[in-house]
């Protein structure tokens, strides 16, 4: 397990599961989690899970050594499969957001840009969420010690919402929402609670945006707003990119 | 013997990344950083142009481990920026969401983080080969605060219910039921856990600490309250600027913060527990008195007691909250946007943490400042170290890198909050 620019937050997932956590721990040689052990073991790793994205240069180093210890490396959470929303600097001057935080800028080495692990390194698969979805984390790591594909669904939000039973917010109160374009994977967490997805799996594979921006736009979403909701934590996703750029105009069309 | 470097391969079992740098000439300590470098993320850079109900969704991504102490930490800010209280159902639903994170929280740090260092083992895990009823335990209570923090937030990391005003959703009496019954049985682990991890084999180490804490009138705080200093002065929280001045090191990400133009104050488990243990549930009072807690605590190794006393309270009020649960009529009440500047602050698992934020006209923030628990407590930890490790010079480098491991683990920082490696340098002439 490994972390890099991340909020800890995809790694505790592993922690949460308290039901399998002792009698995974006794199938698997959980060999280096510094959140939650002090003794590292040596590597070569048969499974590095890797959190969080690359934002200074040392971590770009260092991903590439994670991966040449690593016979499979499997990314969790949106910061490491989309950088996450610490790339939201990579719509701003960098220096600029140092010195706002930072009264000496000058110590702080970190890179202009966030950038997902798979723009490092080759990475085998790419699990996402933020956080990622437990059930979804055990069956990826399942499948992985079995040899075998992860079964993890690429449709949207809506298709779960239609499996959990969930009344439509959209259609049915007019809130915005996210899920036709989002991947489905949380189990349609948000419309059970009578709030529009905000997008946080990223963007599902074959996601429309166009037509949901039409429509977010008559149920009185700004073009702002749509471009807010795009850039928060999958911001440099492509789909998610080009629908934030359709709205604010920065598109061809 | 003229030279010597201690390498300890990363800060294990604490949230984050940092290294320690110590130098020593004819025993005594000439110089010594905790160095923070977990990677920058520029929180407060990018809310700026953000709008005025976005932060309780941004800032949780802060911290996994307490998303909902900035989710509250947030709200109440924008909230008091733009005149709206929460109170009664709707607070009561905040404080019951705020005491499961409590609840999950400390129960990771005491069964899975810090028990292993007092009983030898690497890890939780590892230690649950020869205990594992208690750590079975740990996980029991800890499972009951993750439920309570999905039954209300939809998930335990990252909470999707949470809004200005108050929850997108509230839940039905008839939801709270399943995790009343869990909560009853973690509040009995709870209990003895204090007396289990009461009998561990504690260092006979005392500091001087200046505790701040939040402190409500009829509350152990954590929800809100004003900050409290040890000293016995306090101060509402909108003069938190005025007190609390954070500073940048060099080799660091996260800030020192200095309270009244002195450094090394202390926030967390211990001040809370110095400034208000008579606020905690009766329940609780009675188990610090067992595990011979005394009025203060100075000892930072016995924090794992302070913070197992800390969970039977939340178990406590989390029941006492749902027994008397009504339905809240809505389950928001409305904020408008407006220009203004709003303080906000709620007692994190690991101390106090401390936003503002300046919004336009126009709705959009203008202006953020977050402080969390660990930036304040750098420096403390700092000394801290040095006063552990003068005196103990001459100890085998292994062991005194070890105890300097187990001492800063005993603040239960949380690196990610600026965001995993102590590499202990002790350079000593
Ligand atoms: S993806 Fe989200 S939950 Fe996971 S580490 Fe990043 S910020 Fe935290
Ligand atoms: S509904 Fe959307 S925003 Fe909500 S948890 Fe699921 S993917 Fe994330």
């Amino acid at each position: 397990m490994w972390k890099f620019a991340s909020c800890d937050g995809c790694q505790l997932t592993l922690l949460d599961c308290e039901d399998e956590l002792l009698s995974f721990a006794a199938e698997v040689e959980i060999a280096y989690f510094l959140e939650a052990s002090s003794a590292p073991g040596p590597g070569p790793y048969d499974l590095s899970l890797v959190e969080g994205s690359v934002t200074t240069p040392e971590d770009a180093e260092r991903i590439r050594h994670v991966r040449r210890v690593s016979k499979r490396l499997v990314t969790i959470g949106a910061c490491a499969t989309t950088g996450g929303v610490q790339a939201l600097r990579d719509f701003a001057d960098v220096r600029e957001f140092t010195s706002v935080v930072y009264a000496r800028p000058e110590y702080i080495a970190t890179l202009a840009t966030s950038t997902p692990i798979s723009a490092n390194v080759p990475v085998d698969f790419e699990l996402r969420g933020c956080p990622i979805d437990k059930r979804q984390l055990m069956e990826v790591v399942t499948a992985f010690l079995a040899g075998r594909r992860p079964v993890v669904p690429s449709h949207s939000v809506c298709v779960e919402c239609k499996i959990r039973g969930n009344v439509c917010v959209l259609v049915a109160h007019g809130t915005p929402c996210l899920g036709p374009v989002t991947q489905a994977g949380c189990g349609a967490l948000c419309p059970a609670f009578n709030r529009g997805c905000y997008g946080c799996f990223g963007p599902a594979d074959t996601a429309n945006s166009r037509a949901l921006n039409a429509k977010l736009r008559i149920l009185g979403m700004s073009d702002p707003e749509l471009v807010r909701v795009y850039r928060t934590f999958n911001a440099t996703e492509e789909q998610f990119m080009q629908a934030a750029e359709e709205a604010s105009g920065e598109a061809d069309g | 013997m003229t030279h010597r470097t201690v390498r300890i391969g990363g800060l294990s079992r604490v949230e984050g990344e940092g290294a320690l740098l110590v130098r020593a000439r004819g025993g005594r300590v000439i110089d010594l950083r905790l160095k923070i470098y977990e990677p920058p993320r520029f929180f407060e850079a990018f809310l700026r142009g953000r709008a005025y109900d976005e932060p309780p969704d941004i800032t949780a991504r802060i911290c996994g481990i307490c998303p909902v102490a900035y989710q509250m930490s947030a709200c109440q800010a924008i909230e008091s920026a733009l005149g709206v209280a929460v109170t009664g159902p709707l607070r009561d639903l905040r404080l019951l969401l705020y005491y499961g994170e409590w609840i999950e929280s400390h129960t990771l740090h005491i069964f899975l983080l810090h028990a292993p260092d007092f009983l030898g083992y690497d890890s939780g895990m590892a230690m649950a080969a020869d205990h594992r009823e208690h750590v079975e335990r740990g996980l029991a209570v800890k499972k009951a605060g993750n439920e309570l923090v999905a039954t209300l937030g939809g998930r335990a990391i990252h909470p999707v219910n949470v809004r200005l005003g108050g929850f997108h959703r509230v839940p039905r009496r008839q939801e709270l039921a399943p995790v009343a019954e869990r909560l009853r049985r973690a509040r009995e682990h709870a209990l003895a856990t204090v007396t289990w991890v009461a009998g561990f084999d504690f260092p006979d180490v005392e500091h001087d600490y200046r505790f701040l804490a939040l402190r409500h009138p009829d509350e152990y705080a954590i929800l809100s309250g004003s900050p409290a200093v040890s000293d016995g002065s306090s101060f509402p929280v909108e003069d938190w600027p005025d007190h609390v001045v954070e500073e940048q090191v060099q080799d660091s990400t996260a800030l020192h913060a200095r309270l009244d133009g002195t450094t090394g104050y202390l926030t967390g488990a211990l001040a809370r527990y110095a400034l208000n243990s008579p606020r905690l549930s009766a329940l609780a009072q009675e188990a610090a008195r067992d595990a011979g807690l005394g009025k203060i605590c100075r000892n930072p190794f016995r924090s794992i007691v302070v913070r197992a006393v800390e969970v039977v309270h939340a178990c406590d009020e989390a029941l006492r909250i749902i027994d008397g649960y009504v339905e809240p009529e809505v389950p928001a009440v409305p904020v408008e946007p407006a220009a203004g500047v709003g303080h906000g602050a709620s007692e994190a698992p690991r101390g106090t943490l401390y936003h503002r934020y300046r919004i336009g006209a126009d709705g959009l923030i203008t202006e953020a400042a977050i402080v969390p628990p660990t930036s304040q407590n750098q420096a403390r930890m700092e000394m801290d170290l040095r006063e552990l490790i003068e005196p103990r010079l001459g100890l085998a480098q292994a062991e005194l890198a070890a105890l300097c491991e187990r001492a800063v683990r005993n603040h239960d920082p949380c690196i990610s909050c600026s965001t995993h490696f102590l590499d202990l340098r002790l350079d000593a002439r």
